[in-house]
This record gives structure tokens, C-alpha cells and sequence, in this order.
């Protein structure tokens, strides 16, 4: 919404500054976009006469021209490329040091072929005023006697431009006056009272019928539409001082009548529309559109209308949109002699669907979707009447109206008190009436029960936090007192969830075994989510910003790879990523889950990446993914020893080097291994690329425990070690002969660990390999004699072949 | 004991002796130690020619072969312990490493934590000392939860404000989307729990938005705080102590602006004072709030004329910006190595009060 400062003062008597204003209209909510002061900007800028012009003794386009540029002084000599530069020529003169604002170059003293110019006479182009600069700017003769002034003065364009960003509650803001009133609530003036108009109302019966054609249900579209009929008009361009309130405002003039319905709009916030009667085709009736319907709307474009669209037709059908764009066919134009001014009220919300469907975003709709005063239907109409007879005369009929406007006045029962209460102001009765008075309400009743009318113009006000709102922002919302928030007794308690702990905690361990965290989107291609499980109808957008960018990830590698591989284009193939997010496996809230995942790509290995002169790191594999899914699990103080590892991990993994953690048959806890060829080939990643996932959400909860730890059981006892090589078949785990040995002497067995794996040789071509573990055992009673260990040697031999066929190697 | 024994044992001192200060290293002074005090030595040859003297030279002589003896053997272990320090020293020469070599950082300097995260942190380590909790709720909103509970009907001119995805309407013309704010958070907190309530609500949104400045998905950290008499004044107590906590500043200059909002009647804008991140003279628009709208507590099953309170929101990516000096909203989503790199943090930089948020 812009406007200018005279503009306003048309409706504000106020001697409030440019930065006052600013500041009030920003505090109470209408906040301030820019200003446009031309003052600042032209001020510089002299009116000034060629006294005599003659050739650049150095160019055959210029001209030296000397330049009287205020009364009395001796002239300038100025150099000028312009044509029209001569003798006589009352123009515009920017004296050196002045910044032109169509150039962005200040002048500066210096010779232009040898000749010093003083100064510049100035096209309009160069002051920005319009696109000619063909020549310098001409002013009429007559302004010879005012050499010397200000020229923004001189030509009344120091006049400042508003620009409030309205927000969508403030309707009553559309126009100049409800700013102003919304100023002087806010003690920035006083709202000058509205003048009487008179001789508005004609003698005649309009011949132009208008009818309201809805049912019941769809009364609300349009439930009032006047009309005034004015004979005899003599249409043309509007005066120079209207052209230019609608132009300082990004108004195009076009004639006298169409002016005048644009500036009312921008004055009052109340669109009108005027037709050219004798174009109009029997009665002029608001109705909805039917399908099949047409038009040529004021924009040169045709419509198709619908069922759902207020349409103002005649009987050769729709004319326009209510309340969005009049018809190119049925408008005023300079040889218009009958017109048929509308004035209307349409329904914010139709008005805002049909704005939508036809994309159309006209200054009426802005308006209209908003909520337009409905009491202003007739004052409206009058207005424009008044303007229209004063511009281009003619003969009014009387008005005519059809339905009513649906302006049954509000009252809201309210107590002063809510404005402490919900604000913590402290503000006296007499003020909380003032503030709403200024606003337009009228009270009635004492401040503990009043009674407060609300004007028309404000469909946003239905209940008291919206009164209190009105006396809050205009009061001040700098009278609000800070006020500490009680705080629960005692020191601070924690508040993060099992589920936000465990994130937090995941999130940490991953950064602290050197992956990198990344954010990636929740959406992704359709392909890639298909890829890795998803692509479910149900979790594709209807209106993605971008294919790449389509159906909701059903987990987060897809995410972590195209960052992979944008990595490596960039040169980074060591990149280890991961991301701690939300994934979704369907479209309810329980399907969406936690997940932690990485992506290890090149050598990016927990010990470094790289090549290195203690040795260069290896490809990485699904032993790093591995440590990443166990270390996550372990954070979490999941032990791990209890978890089991099976061999089927989802497609997008390397079959034959994956895994999954799970605990029992239903328990996923994480995937893990490299990537499958296909895969890296889909996302156009050379080498192998190791990945795991977590999931958060299938950790079961930790029993509550007591804080405190168990009794440390530590015996002095030294324990034994005992080394055992086993000759397996290839496809034995070595999880299996781990377990085995560990539940051959619970007793005495603390813990088992793999220290070599040697496939190949002459085991290769028998299919076998050897697997090496070290038992630890732990003797709690007394030392170990050769026959104690014998005896559990035997035991673990027997329970790994048992397990697995395993012999002890020879 | 004859002098001319004497004199012999004065010839074998000095030579043992001799031989000693000329062993070179350790394995010749072993070789000497052996030869002089072994069991088959010049000493102990010396001590079986004792048998053989006349019984009154015996003494004599034994106490000077002893004498020489000591003599000797402490002469050897002083040249060894020599040798032995000289050795030592030619083995510390000769392991001289070049110490410029470089290592491997380690996974701890290698790992970096996003600037979201650590904002997130940041942010709940905040709002947790003033008793608030964190809530959370599903990216996949019905249309009730993200606009009608939020008075945001159908028709709202705020609906078109909002670029909202949405998935395909189903059989009975409902359609879900993904939220645009983390509102439907409060609103789920509302539905779910009776006041008081004091909860942030962090997390993604999401709308169709994607330019230089705006991206389709981002972070929206929101308050919410409902009880019987929380008012306006405690807002703008709670988001002055935030800004100084987050920012990391004794005092912060704020500036309030009425503004509007479906949800929230009265509705306040917030700019905050530039002179926070070092750039006094600015404003920076950072967060819109208010009271709940009476509309919005009723649609949650409760009665606006006993709960009132207050609920704001800001975005959490740029927070982060401001903070942090970060530029390019699109650079927080593309996982680009080298600015996670720069400008995330260390594992071990966990944002606490005791030890301030940025360490």
C-alpha cells in the first residue's frame, strides 16, 4: 500500500516528520517498506535559465550554454549535449557536487573538451521523472521568474512516498483514511472530519436495472451491489493533480473516469467500477458464473469462468469478475457519454479463490479478499458521483441498490481489565477508551462490562484479545513491562526425552569417530526413494518444487550419497558424511522414524583417510561401517554383545558384505556393510563406498536403574591366556566360533577375542580357512594348574566343533 | 712378604689396571672383568698361589691380593659405568626421529557437528533452565493440525501466504502436507497436556519457496507457554533473556512491532539491535509472536477465559546465520565438505550454561 505525505495530510492534520511517521506506522503494524523523499534525493536540483547558448568551440555536439541560476548572480558557463539547449530555455539545473540520480554520478569540476561546465542542465531521465532523455527539461517561460528555487518545489513533486506492508487483517488500510486514523489513534494528528457532498443524488430513475441472481446458499457472493447512472458525461484525461496522486502511487492515469474509481480505491480502500452504459446489454446482474463462460477482461486476456466465480454479467453474459477485473468490452472510454458507476461488496473469501484460479492480482481483489467496508457501498458510490461531476460533469440519477450490506454492527462485551491481564500494561480506563474511540468503536457501559461497537471496517476485531490488541499496539508496545517468568523452585531440572538423549548422544559419537554431519532434504526423487524402499504413493508430493525433490525419503542414504558424489566431483572422495534426521515409511506420524546414518567413502577410515608416511589408509569397508552402527549402539548403552548379526541387509547393500544388528527376529537395530555396485553405479560413485544405518526409535527403552554401579568384581588371580587355531569351512561366521568358545566355560571364560583369518593356500582349495581366537581365562578361587587349563581347552575345542566342525589346526 | 713380591703385586695392579682403562666398550670390559675377577681370573689365580707361600707370608700377602682386588673391581665398575653412559649417549645420538614429521589429526579433529545442531543445542540448553521441554511432532501435518486449530481457516488470506506441499488428496478429498511451521507442534502439546505448559518446539518445515534466501525445507525453533496468567510482559522477558543467552551479550537492545498473526492476538514482531553480532546501527528482524489466540486455546479443548499465554517463533537457520556469520542458506543443505568443514563445530564443543554456549 503506498501513499503520499500530501495525500495523507488530506486525511491527517499533522505536522508529525517523515522519520516520525515511520517509526508510528512500523510500532502500530503497519509496517513501513520504504519511503521514496524526493527531497533527498532532487533537492539539488535548481530552476534555471539558458541566458545565451552557443557552439563548443572543441565539438560539434555540444554546446555552451550560460546558465542563470539564481537571481542576481553573474550566469555559469555549462557545457550541454542537449538539442533542445537554447537561449531562453527555462530548464533544470544540478549545480556541481550534486549526485544524479539516473546516472548514479555526483559532478565534478572538470572540463568536458576543454571546456570547465559549472554544472548540468538535466533531462527528466536523469532526475528519474520519466524515460526522455532525448533533451533537457523544458519548463514553461513563465517560471523564468522563478530562477533560482527548488524544482521539486516548483513542480509540487516534493511529496515523500509511503510504501506499508499491510498485513492481511487490515482492510480499513487499503486506504489513505484508514492510515490516517490509524495515525491519529496513535497521536501523530488529528483525523480531519469527512466532507458533506451534496447534489450526488439525482431526480432520475436509472434506466440500467440491477439484479442480485443467487440462491439462498451463494446470497453471501454479492449481497449488495448499487449502482448510479450519470448522463451526459464529457470523458478525457483526468486533471494533471489527480494524474499525479495516481502516479506518485504506481497508478497508470488512463481518463478522467477511471481515475476516479482508482483513487477512491487507493483513498478509501473501496474499489468502484464504471461502465459505459450505452455498451450494456439489458439489466446489469450479479450472479455466479456458469460453465462454458467467457470474457475479455480490462487486461486484454480472456477468462473462462466457473461456477464457483461471482461473476457481473448482462444479457450478453459475464462483463467481469466481482470484485477482481472489469471487461475490456463494457468499460469507459474518452468518447464514453452514459456511464453506470458500481459500487459493490463482495465476499472476501470467493473473492480470494476466484483471485487464485484465474491468477488475476488486481488492486479491487486486494481489496476485496481483505474485507471491504460494507457500509461504504452507498458513501462510496456518492464519492465517486461527486468526483465524476465535478471532473466531467453530467447529470446523476438516483441510486439504486439491490440487497443489503451484511454491516450488522458487532458489539463485544469487554472488561478493561483483559488489556492488563494479557498484556501487563498498566492503563487507566479513560486511555483504553480513548485509544478504541479514536479507532472508530463506540463504548458503552462502565470498563468492567462494556459494551464496544466495532466500526465497519474492521472484520478483524470479533473479540476481546482482539480489542486488546488495538489498545496494546497503539498505546505502545514499548509500555509493556519485562517481566521475569516465574522460575520452578531449585536448580534447573532436565527436560530432553529418551528419544532427543539419544539423539544428541548418536549424534556426538558419529562427529567424535570423525564423520562429518550433514543435513540433507526430506524429499528426494522418486527413483532414488524407490531405490531404498520407498517411492509409496502416499509419500509423493502433489506439487514438488522439482522432481529431484518429489517423494518423501524412506531413509537417509539417498541423501548422504548425492552428497557423496557432489563431494567427489569437487574433489573430495574421502569424504566420511553422516545425518541424524527423520526418515518415513509411511504417512502417520508413528511411520516417521529416527535414523543415524553415514556414508564412509575413498579411505575415509576412524584411523585417517589418505595416503600417509606411517602407511597409506586402506579402501574403506563394511568393517568401518560396522564399528560406526556398533559405536552409535554402544553410546546408547545398548550392549552390543547381546545383539545379533545376520546376513540380510536390504538390496541397496553388497550382498555378499553387509549385515544387520538386530535383537531377536523382529528388532532391527542398524544395517550395515558396503554399498552394492548397482547401487554406487546409480549414483555415478566410483569405488567403494561403506554406510550404516541406526535406527533410533528400535532401541528398547533402558530398565531404570539405580545410579549406583555395581560392585566392582576385580580378582587378583593373574589370569590365563590361551591361544586356539581352528581349521573351518569358508563359510563358517566367526561370530559362531566366538560364541561357542565363550559358552564352553561360562565360569571361567571372561572373554574371547579373534586375533587372525587366513583364507588361502592349500586351505583356499579345500574351501576352508583358518580362524585363530585367544580365550581369557579368569581363575576366581585359586591359580590354574596345567590340568584345569587342559580341561578347558578340551571343552572349547569340543563346543566349537560341535558349532561348527571346527578342528583345532595341527 | 718379600719386596720383591711386593713389587710384583705392584706390576699386576698397574697392569690390571692398565687393561681396564683400556677396554674400549662394554663387551672388553666384560672380556677384562672376566679375565682379572673371573673364577678362573688373575685374581683368583693369584689367591691359589697362597697355599703355596710359607704360613707367615700368607697374611700379609692375602690382605694385599684383597686389597688389589677392591681396588681393581672398583677401577672396573667406574670405567663400565662410563662406558655404559657413553654407550647410552651414542644410542640416544643415533635415535635422533625428525620430530616434524607430521600425524594423523584423529577422528575427533576430523568430525564436525552441523551448525543446526549446534544451534539446536544451544537453543534447548537455553530455554531448559527457564523450565521449558522440548516437544516434537510429525514433517506429514493434516490440514486441522497445521492451519484450522491455528484459526487458519480454508479461506484464510494466510493459507496463501504459506507455499504449502501437499500430497494427493485421498478418497474423501482430505490431503495431507508437510508442515509450514512447527505450530501443530503446540497445538498437538495443547491436545495432549493440561497446562501449565512450557515447551520449544524444534524442527523442520517446509515451504515452496527456493531462491537466493529461502530454501523449501528449513528450521523453525518455536515457544509456547500456557497457563492462567502468563501475559505480554513475560514474553518479552523471556525472548530479551534468549537473545542475550543466545548471542552471548550482557545487554541487547529489542525492538517490538505489532504485527498479525492468525494464532496469536495480539501479535508482536521482534528486531533485535545489530550491536549483538557486532554491527551496531541495524535492526534484524528475528522472530514474530503474542498471546495465543483465544480461538486457537479453545480449538485445543481448553477455556481461553482461564488459560492464556504465549507462543513465538523463529527460524533456526537463521539464528545461525546471524550468530555465526554464515551467508548461504542453500550451503546448509548441500553437504558440501568443505563449508560443514568451516563452519561446523567440534564434538566437543557441547554448548552448556556453566561453560558458555560457544565454549
Amino acid at each position: 500500500m503506498k501513499f503520499t505525505l500530501s495525500w495523507l495530510k488530506d486525511h491527517l492534520d499533522t505536522d508529525a516528520s517523515i522519520a516520525a511517521l515511520e517509526q508510528t506506522l512500523s510500532a502500530i503494524g503497519l509496517e513501513v517498506e520504504s519511503i521514496d523523499d524526493p527531497g533527498a534525493k532532487l533537492g539539488a536540483f535548481r530552476v534555471a535559465r539558458i541566458v545565451e547558448a552557443k557552439r563548443h568551440p572543441n565539438a560539434d555536439k555540444l554546446q555552451i550554454v550560460m546558465v542563470e541560476t539564481d537571481k542576481g548572480k553573474p550566469p555559469l558557463e555549462v557545457v550541454c549535449g542537449a538539442p533542445n539547449a537554447r537561449t531562453g530555455l527555462v530548464g533544470v539545473f544540478a549545480p556541481l557536487g550534486t549526485c544524479i540520480p539516473g546516472s548514479n554520478i555526483t559532478l565534478e569540476k572538470k572540463p568536458v573538451r576543454g571546456v570547465v561546465s559549472n554544472g548540468m542542465m538535466c533531462s527528466a531521465a536523469e532526475l528519474e521523472l520519466s524515460d526522455e532523455s532525448a533533451g533537457i527539461i523544458e519548463l514553461p517561460e513563465d517560471m523564468a521568474s522563478r530562477v533560482g528555487e527548488a524544482y521539486i518545489e516548483v513542480a509540487g513533486l516534493n511529496d515523500p512516498v509511503f510504501e506499508v506492508k499491510l498485513t492481511p487483517n487490515r482492510p480499513d488500510c487499503t486506504g489513505v483514511r484508514g492510515i490516517a486514523r490509524d495515525l491519529a489513534a496513535a497521536g501523530l494528528g488529528t483525523l480531519k472530519p469527512e466532507l458533506k457532498l451534496s447534489g450526488v443524488e439525482g431526480s432520475f430513475e436509472s434506466p440500467v436495472d440491477i439484479n442480485l441472481e443467487f440462491s439462498k446458499d451463494t446470497a453471501d457472493a454479492c449481497p449488495v451491489f448499487a449502482g448510479r447512472y450519470v448522463r451526459g458525461v464529457k470523458n478525457g484525461p483526468s486533471p494533471a493533480w489527480l494524474q499525479q496522486r495516481l502516479k506518485s502511487v504506481g497508478l497508470r492515469p488512463i481518463n478522467a473516469l477511471v481515475d476516479v474509481t482508482n483513487y477512491i480505491s487507493q483513498d478509501r480502500g473501496r474499489p468502484l467500477h464504471v461502465y459505459d452504459a450505452d455498451k450494456l446489454k439489458g439489466a446489469v446482474r450479479a450472479r455466479l458464473g456458469k460453465a462454458g463462460e467467457k470474457f475479455l477482461a480490462l487486461d486484454g486476456k480472456e477468462y473462462a469462468v466457473d461456477e464457483t466465480m461471482c461473476v457481473i454479467a448482462d444479457d450478453s453474459g459475464p462483463l467481469g469478475l466481482g470484485g477482481v477485473i472489469g471487461g475490456e468490452d463494457s468499460g469507459s472510454t474518452e468518447v464514453t457519454v452514459n456511464v453506470l458507476i458500481e459500487s459493490a461488496y463482495f465476499d472476501p473469501a470467493r473473492t480470494a479463490q476466484t483471485g487464485r484460479k484465474t491468477g488475476l492480482v488486481t488492486d479491487a481483489r486486494y481489496r476485496f479478499e481483505r474485507g471491504v467496508d460494507p457500509a461504504s457501498v452507498l458513501p462510496g458510490l456518492d464519492l465517486a458521483t461527486d468526483m465524476i461531476l465535478k471532473l466531467v460533469g453530467g447529470e446523476p440519477s438516483k441510486a439504486q441498490v439491490a440487497g443489503k450490506p451484511p454491516a450488522e454492527p458487532r458489539v463485544i462485551d469487554f472488561d478493561f481489565a483483559r488489556v492488563a491481564k494479557l498484556s501487563g500494561i498498566d492503563i487507566k480506563d479513560s486511555e483504553i477508551k480513548t485509544i478504541l474511540e479514536k479507532l472508530g468503536c463506540t463504548l458503552s457501559g462502565k470498563g468492567n462490562a462494556a459494551k464496544v461497537t466495532v466500526p465497519t471496517w474492521r472484520p478483524d476485531i470479533h473479540g476481546a484479545a482482539d480489542l486488546v490488541e488495538e489498545v496494546v499496539r497503539i498505546a505502545g508496545l514499548d509500555r509493556i513491562p519485562l517481566t521475569p517468568l516465574p522460575r520452578p523452585a531449585g536448580v534447573a531440572r532436565p527436560v530432553l526425552t529418551e528419544r532427543q538423549k539419544r539423539a544428541r548422544r548418536a549424534r556426538r559419537t558419529l562427529a567424535a569417530r570423525g564423520l562429518v554431519e550433514a543435513i540433507t532434504w526430506s524429499f528426494i526423487p522418486d527413483g532414488e526413494a524407490k531405490a531404498f524402499g520407498g517411492g509409496d504413493a502416499a509419500l509423493v508430493l502433489a506439487n514438488p518444487i522439482s522432481v529431484e525433490m518429489s517423494s518423501m525419503r524412506p531413509g537417509l542414504l539417498p541423501g548422504l550419497l548425492s552428497a557423496l558424489k557432489r563431494n567427489h566431483n569437487r574433489g573430495f572422495s574421502d569424504a566420511a558424511l553422516f545425518e541424524l534426521g527423520q526418515a518415513y515409511r509411511g504417512e502417520k506420524a508413528e511411520d516417521q522414524y529416527l535414523s543415524a546414518s553415514g556414508v564412509r567413502g575413498g579411505t575415509a577410515k576412524l584411523s585417517g583417510s589418505g595416503r600417509h608416511w606411517d602407511g597409506a589408509a586402506k579402501g574403506v569397508d563394511l568393517y568401518d561401517a560396522k564399528a560406526d552402527a556398533v559405536a552409535v549402539l554402544f553410546s546408547l548403552g545398548l550392549d552390543v554383545a547381546k545383539a545379533q548379526v545376520t546376513r540380510d541387509a536390504p538390496d541397496w547393500y553388497h550382498p555378499g558384505r553387509s549385515g544387520t544388528l538386530r535383537l531377536g527376529p523382529k528388532t532391527v537395530l542398524a544395517h550395515f556393510g558396503e554399498l552394492h555396485p548397482a547401487t554406487l553405479k546409480a549414483f555415478g560413485i566410483d569405488g567403494p563406498v561403506a554406510a550404516f544405518e541406526v535406527f533410533l526409535d528400535a532401541i528398547p527403552a533402558q530398565k531404570a536403574k539405580s545410579r549406583a554401579k555395581p560392585r566392582l568384581e576385580a580378582n587378583d588371580l593373574m589370569p590365563v591366556r590361551r591361544d586356539f587355531a581352528f581349521v573351518l569351512d569358508k563359510g563358517v561366521a566367526a561370530g559362531d566360533v566366538v560364541k561357542a568358545a565363550a559358552g564352553a566355560d561360562k565360569a571361567l571364560i571372561r572373554e574371547v577375542s579373534v586375533f587372525d583369518v587366513f583364507e588361502g593356500g592349500a586351505l583356499e582349495k579345500e574351501g576352508k580357512k583358518s580362524l585363530a581366537i585367544e580365550v581369557t581365562l579368569q581363575p576366581t578361587a585359586e591359580t590354574l594348574t596345567d590340568k584345569d587349563i587342559e580341561a578347558v581347552s578340551s571343552k572349547i575345542a569340543a563346543a566349537v566343533k560341535a558349532a561348527t566342525g571346527g578342528e583345532i589346526r595341527s | 712378604m718379600t719386596s720383591a713380591a711386593a713389587a710384583d703385586l705392584q706390576a699386576l695392579e698397574k697392569e690390571l689396571l692398565a687393561s681396564i682403562a683400556g677396554a674400549g666398550d662394554l663387551s672388553a670390559i666384560e672380556q677384562v672383568r672376566i679375565a682379572v675377577l673371573g673364577k678362573k681370573g688373575r685374581i683368583a689365580e693369584l689367591m691359589q698361589t697362597l697355599g703355596k707361600l710359607p704360613p707367615e707370608e700368607r697374611k700379609s700377602f692375602g690382605q694385599s691380593v684383597n686389597e688389589i682386588k677392591s681396588r681393581v673391581s672398583e677401577a672396573l665398575e667406574a670405567h663400565k659405568a662410563d662406558l655404559e653412559t657413553k654407550a647410552l649417549s651414542q644410542r640416544l645420538e643415533s635415535e635422533r626421529a625428525d620430530v616434524t614429521l607430521p600425524v594423523r589429526g584423529g577422528a575427533i579433529a576430523d568430525g564436525r557437528i552441523h551448525p543446526v545442531s549446534q544451534v539446536y543445542d544451544e537453543c534447548v540448553e537455553i530455554f531448559a533452565d527457564m523450565g521449558f521441554a522440548v516437544a516434537e511432532g510429525p514433517d506429514i501435518e493434516s490440514d486441522d493440525l497445521n492451519f484450522t486449530k491455528l484459526n487458519i481457516p480454508p479461506e484464510h488470506p494466510a493459507r496463501q501466504e504459506h507455499d504449502t506441499f501437499y500430497f494427493n488428496p485421498k478418497a474423501d478429498g482430505s490431503r495431507l502436507l508437510l508442515r509450514t511451521h512447527t505450530s501443530p507442534v503446540q497445538i498437538r502439546t495443547m491436545l495432549s497436556s493440561k497446562p501449565p505448559i512450557r515447551v520449544i518446539a524444534p524442527g523442520r518445515v517446509y515451504r515452496r519457496d527456493s531462491d537466493q534466501t529461502h530454501t523449501p525445507m528449513f528450521h523453525q525453533i518455536e515457544g509456547l507457554v500456557i497457563d492462567e496468567s502468563t501475559h505480554m510482559g513475560h514474553l518479552k522477558w523471556v525472548l530479551e533473556e534468549f537473545c542475550k543467552a543466545f548471542f552471548e551479550v550482557d545487554e541487547v537492545k529489542m525492538r517490538f512491532r505489532a504485527s498479525h498473526f492468525p494464532f496469536t492476538e495480539p501479535s508482536m514482531e521482534v528486531d533485535v539491535g545489530a550491536e549483538a553480532i557486532g554491527k551496531p546501527g541495524q535492526w534484524l528482524e528475528i522472530l514474530g509472536c503474542g498471546m495465543v489466540h483465544p480461538n486457537v486455546i479453545r480449538n485445543c479443548g481448553l477455556d481461553p477465559d482461564k488459560y492464556q499465554g504465549f507462543a513465538f517463533g523463529m527460524g533456526l537457520d537463521r539464528i545461525a546465520m546471524l550468530k555465526y556469520g554464515l551467508t548461504d542458506l542453500r550451503a546448509f543443505f548441500s553437504g558440501d565438505m568443505r563449508w560443514l568443514r568451516h563452519y561446523g563445530f567440534s564434538v566437543l564443543d557441547v554448548p552448556t550454561l556453566s561453560g558458555g554456549l560457544s565454549g
